[in-house]
């Protein structure tokens, strides 16, 4: 665990060290502009405070688990340390409401995570990053299945914008993708519980915590980006700031002796709205097959654009001073 | 509370990236005439020093007067004149800051049957 540890507060220094001396403020690759999309992680770093996120969704039946009503409440803030490197933390709070037995509430385990953008190209609107995060075992309350040991996942991270696509294809340039693709590692590979029965026996249930890759994408399609950069098809407002959106969430179990392979997630159709200092959105969460659920869910999420609100304060960095909201260039 | 303050914060008018609000010619339209010059007006007060203007044709080739630059009377308004132009397709090439030092950048066509 210590060596886990040591490893995580080495990449951490070395990234600071290796970060390189130019980029932009959020989201930003060229003229494309990336939102901080709801359901995966972003390809950028940046100074932003997600709060609230909410999610509510009915989760079905698993083994001798009822379905059960599952509410979250998240919110994530995150820093940048240089103009490529930086670090968030994350917390939940969440609220179960299962089918039989009583409402349980609690936090969940807090999350940490480093990110490092490793190439961008401003011509091609592309983004590529590198992170790790890492769910602290024990910070969490077991009552809502907060586990009590760490989980690390790195991640690559990409976006990319179509803007270079020729002419004739001009109504696909505001189309843009994100995604990651991860694998979460348990530091615990399995977890015993022990049952007593009526007669006092006491009975050892043994169970597996799985690596499982964590991925997924997003397509969206930026009306800002169609209006200012391809064909001004007369959008008044807020429409010409609205980014429709589709999400792609998905895990996929890879050492579980009964679920390896049993990808679960969900698609997500929702909305996206950007003003100077805030972004809105709202998704539906609809699951991918019956394994994941059968009940649409729905997630909303408030975000703050911390480096606009506050630049002398929440865009210093310890390296390269106030880095301000955007680097010119 | 926090509600509150989004909408407060929602309310502002202005962009912290001034991103364009209109332009004549329009972005991605076909003009029966040459156009005069191009205006582009964004949504926040564009710095004059650090926002430039430029129109190419389908050459690549330079076909502004090179005066180009943010209107003395509408901070807003970033424009070049032009000469008379033949049909073609044209794209227009823009870099603004914003008064908060936000840089923006981007280009768009239009074309003069």
């Amino acid at each position: 665990m210590r060596a886990l540890h040591s490893v995580v507060a080495l990449s951490l220094v070395t990234g600071v060290v290796a970060a390189a001396a130019t980029a932009e403020a959020h989201g930003m690759a060229g003229k494309r502009f990336f939102p901080a999309t709801l359901g995966i992680d972003d390809p950028f770093v940046a100074d932003e405070l997600s709060l609230p996120t909410v999610q509510h969704i009915k989760r079905p039946a698993e083994g001798d688990s009822p379905a059960t009503r599952e509410t979250e409440v998240s919110g994530e803030f995150s820093k940048r340390l240089s103009p490529n490197f930086g670090f968030s933390l994350g917390g939940t709070w969440r609220a179960l409401d299962p089918d039989e037995g009583k409402s349980l509430t609690g936090f969940d385990n807090l999350e940490l995570a480093i990110k490092y953008v490793f190439f961008k190209s401003d011509p091609h609107e592309l983004l590529l990053s590198a992170g790790i995060s890492w769910d602290v075992g024990g910070t969490g309350q077991r009552k809502i299945g907060a586990e009590g040991f760490d989980t690390f996942t790195p991640a690559l991270f990409f976006g990319k914008g179509f803007g270079d696509l020729p002419d004739a294809l001009d109504l696909v340039k505001p189309v843009a993708i994100t995604g990651t693709f991860g694998v979460s590692i348990p530091t615990r590979h399995a977890t015993k519980k022990f049952n007593t029965d009526e007669d006092g026996n006491v009975e050892v249930e043994r169970e597996v915590n799985a690596s499982a890759a964590q991925w997924g994408f997003t397509v969206q399609y930026n009306l800002q980006y169609l209006q200012s950069y391809v064909r001004d098809v007369g959008l008044p407002a807020p429409f010409n700031r609205m980014i429709p959106l589709v999400e792609f969430v998905m895990q996929t179990p890879l050492d579980d002796p009964k679920k390896a392979g049993r990808t679960t997630g969900t698609i997500n159709p929702g909305i996206i709205w950007f003003g100077r200092y805030v972004q809105v959105g709202v998704e539906a969460v609809i699951p991918v097959n019956d394994r994941t659920g059968k009940n649409v869910g729905v997630l909303g999420q408030l975000h703050f654009y911390l480096d606009d609100i506050a630049p002398q304060i929440f865009s210093w960095t310890p390296f390269h001073g106030v880095l301000g909201p955007t680097q010119p260039r | 509370m926090l509600a509150a303050a989004a909408l407060a914060l929602v309310a502002s008018a202005a962009w912290a990236h001034a991103f364009p609000d209109h332009s004549e010619p329009r972005v991605g339209s076909t003009v029966e005439a040459p156009p005069p010059s191009v205006r582009i007006w964004f949504d926040g007060q564009i710095e004059p020093v650090f926002s430039t203007i430029r129109v190419e044709n389908s050459n690549k080739e330079r076909v502004d007067k090179g005066d180009g630059g943010v209107d003395a009377a509408d901070n807003r308004l970033l424009a070049v004149t032009l000469p008379p132009l033949p049909s073609g397709r044209y794209r227009v090439y823009w870099s603004v800051v914003a008064r908060d030092g936000h840089r923006t950048e981007g280009d768009f066509p239009f074309r003069i049957k």
